[in-house]
């Protein structure tokens, strides 16, 4: 037998800690919204010295403040139910009703492509040539065939938001592993059932990814079609505010609108972590 | 050479015959590989069998053409006197992965064996049941948790359970626990051997270990490559029940060093 040694000390000695200061980076020992506002902060600086400077004439670049106060005047104008509210509205039915269609058609595509090998087939390769198309420049045609209303603007949101949501849930159905199949299968499950109980849920993080690039797509399309299909949404206040060189208008259109998307995009994302609780947060959400 | 049809079982009670193997062999159409040729093989009522041999012998082909998931080439598959032809529920399955799904709790998928084969209304009568099986697995208490929350020694005795909930009367296992430490290894496979006898159930187990094999196995099915096939049916006539320190003794070290002289053996061919 063997006398085991210990490492503890005797009355004599004393310990000798071993700690050393660490490292720490800076950025590391800022909150985020400190470190945000800097970022502000030093963006509006620059506007602010870029403009007051002269270095850009107004029409191109308005100060901030004439950009916050004619923010203020379409706030106003859209808190008071003003005709920028209507066009806003009809914006906003636009991308609800075109995003509620490219849900639609991008998931049954989806299916069809990721489940059956006539899709994989037969029809992928047609939905990739399609996809590699500037969709934008199918503007013209939906007006032609829908009109200068609303159904326009619809089907070419729809239209560029449909793809992201056919290769998320595509790519989705094919994300089970073969154990999961192999599982299934020696439970004696039909395909409608390994659909339903295992590819789908599975998939749901890749189909909501397809759903959040899709929820930008359809806002872009919305606008786009605007732009060029004429109309009374948001879109054709910006064009207008800008062809009257209107820019601080311009910029404050922007900003409101970009609060739908984001509205939108939230709207997703809060989708998202309840139905597919299990999903750790991946990078690039916004809450560490 | 095929040492394997019905060979004498020495001193382990003998059951009816269960699965019944006859000249099986597979060839995958896709690249030609000749995975299995001419085995033969039969398992008794409660008895534990392993096979061993090394990576691409044909292992999870023999596996999973008894489990109905893919269908041989040649050859005969009988299980309790009726053929295979596609899954069945009495075979339970278990692969290296535990593959619990994130989005039901540990019960439920439990139970999902139930569901899929019999509806939502059975699967909620089979709960209690569930909670028995986590209960003699050591998981009570952890009945509601999702699969996030289990360590993967959880999960893969989540998994047996999930096996257990449909009484199979023969355990098919690739592997089950290979992907765990060798401390949870061993104190699974003796909470393997207790459930195959407090079940009856006759089990298959696939494995690359030798120690695992013999410490559970009454047979052990020694494997060589290209072709897949039958190279020697060792016995292991070591008392029941099995125990760890089993593994110190000199005939235990005797049948591993057999086995390993097979194998090495094998890897020159
Ligand atoms: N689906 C398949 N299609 C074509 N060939 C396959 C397929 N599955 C396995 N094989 C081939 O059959 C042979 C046996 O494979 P198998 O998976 O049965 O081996 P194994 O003994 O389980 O190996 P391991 O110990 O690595 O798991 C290998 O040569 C493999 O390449
Ligand atoms: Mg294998």
């Amino acid at each position: 037998m063997t006398e085991y040694q210990t490492n503890a000390p005797t009355d004599a000695e004393t310990i000798q800690d071993t700690v050393w200061e660490q490292e720490i980076a800076f950025i590391d020992s800022v909150p985020r919204w400190i470190a945000m506002t800097f970022v502000f902060v030093v963006f509006i600086g620059t506007w602010q010295l870029v403009t007051s400077f002269g270095l850009v004439s107004p029409i191109i670049l308005p100060t901030p403040m004439e950009t916050l106060k004619d923010m203020i005047f379409v706030g106003q104008n859209l808190a008071t139910g003003g005709y920028m509210l209507v066009s806003l509205w009809i914006t906003i039915q636009e991308v609800i009703y075109g995003f509620a269609l490219a849900i639609a058609i991008g998931f049954s595509l989806g299916v069809l492509v990721g489940e059956t090998a006539f899709g994989e087939k037969a029809v992928m390769p047609y939905l990739v040539a399609i996809d590699t198309m500037p969709k934008v420049a199918f503007a013209p045609l939906f007006v032609a065939w829908l009109g200068f209303g609303i159904e326009s603007k619809v089907a070419l949101a729809a239209f560029i938001a449909t793809f992201p949501i056919v290769v998320g849930t595509a790519a989705g159905l094919h994300a089970a592993d073969e154990n999961a199949r192999m599982l299934f299968k020696t439970m004696g499950a039909s395909r409608m059932q390994t659909l339903i109980k295992m590819k789908l849920p599975t998939g749901l993080p890749q189909i909501f990814t397809g759903l959040k690039i899709g929820a930008v797509g359809v806002m872009a399309g919305a606008i786009t079609g605007e732009f060029l299909g004429g109309g009374k949404g948001f879109g054709e206040l910006i064009r207008v505010a800008a062809s009257q060189l209107n820019t601080p208008r311009v910029f404050s259109l922007i900003l409101y609108l970009s609060v739908v998307g984001l509205v939108l995009y939230l709207i997703v994302q809060w989708t998202q972590r309840r139905v597919v609780f299990w999903q750790k947060e991946t990078v690039g959400s916004y809450d560490g | 050479m095929n040492t394997a049809v019905a060979h004498d079982y020495s001193g382990a009670p003998l059951g009816a015959p269960v699965y019944e193997l006859t000249q099986v062999s597979k060839t995958y159409a896709r690249n030609r590989v000749v995975a299995l040729e001419n085995v033969s093989l039969t398992l008794r009522k409660g008895s534990f069998t392993s096979v061993i041999g090394s990576s691409g012998c044909g292992k999870s082909t023999l596996l999973k053409i008894m489990a109905g998931l893919i269908p041989p080439t040649k050859g005969r598959v009988i299980l309790q006197n009726q053929p295979v032809k596609g899954p069945r529920r009495d075979i339970g399955m278990m692969f290296q992965q535990a593959t619990l799904f994130p989005w039901k709790t540990a019960v439920e998928n439990i139970v999902l064996p139930i569901e899929i084969r019999d509806g939502k209304a059975a699967a909620k009568k089979a709960m209690d049941k569930a909670h028995e099986l986590l209960e003699i697995v050591g998981l009570k208490g952890f009945e509601n948790v999702y699969p996030n929350e289990l360590s993967g020694g959880m999960a893969q005795r989540a998994s047996i359970c999930r096996m257990l909930i449909t009484e199979p009367a023969v355990l098919l296992l690739d592997e089950p626990f290979s992907a765990l430490d060798e401390l949870s290894r061993d104190m699974m496979n003796m909470e393997l051997q207790r459930i195959c006898r407090e079940q009856d159930a006759t089990a298959f187990l696939v494995t690359h270990s030798i120690q695992e094999a013999v410490i559970l196995s009454d047979d052990i099915v020694v494997m060589k490559p290209r072709p897949g096939r039958i190279a020697e049916v060792v016995s292991v006539d070591l008392p029941r029940p099995r125990t760890l320190e089993m593994m110190t003794t000199p005939k235990f070290g005797e049948i591993v060093d057999h086995i390993r002289g097979m194998l090495d053996k094998g890897e020159d061919m």
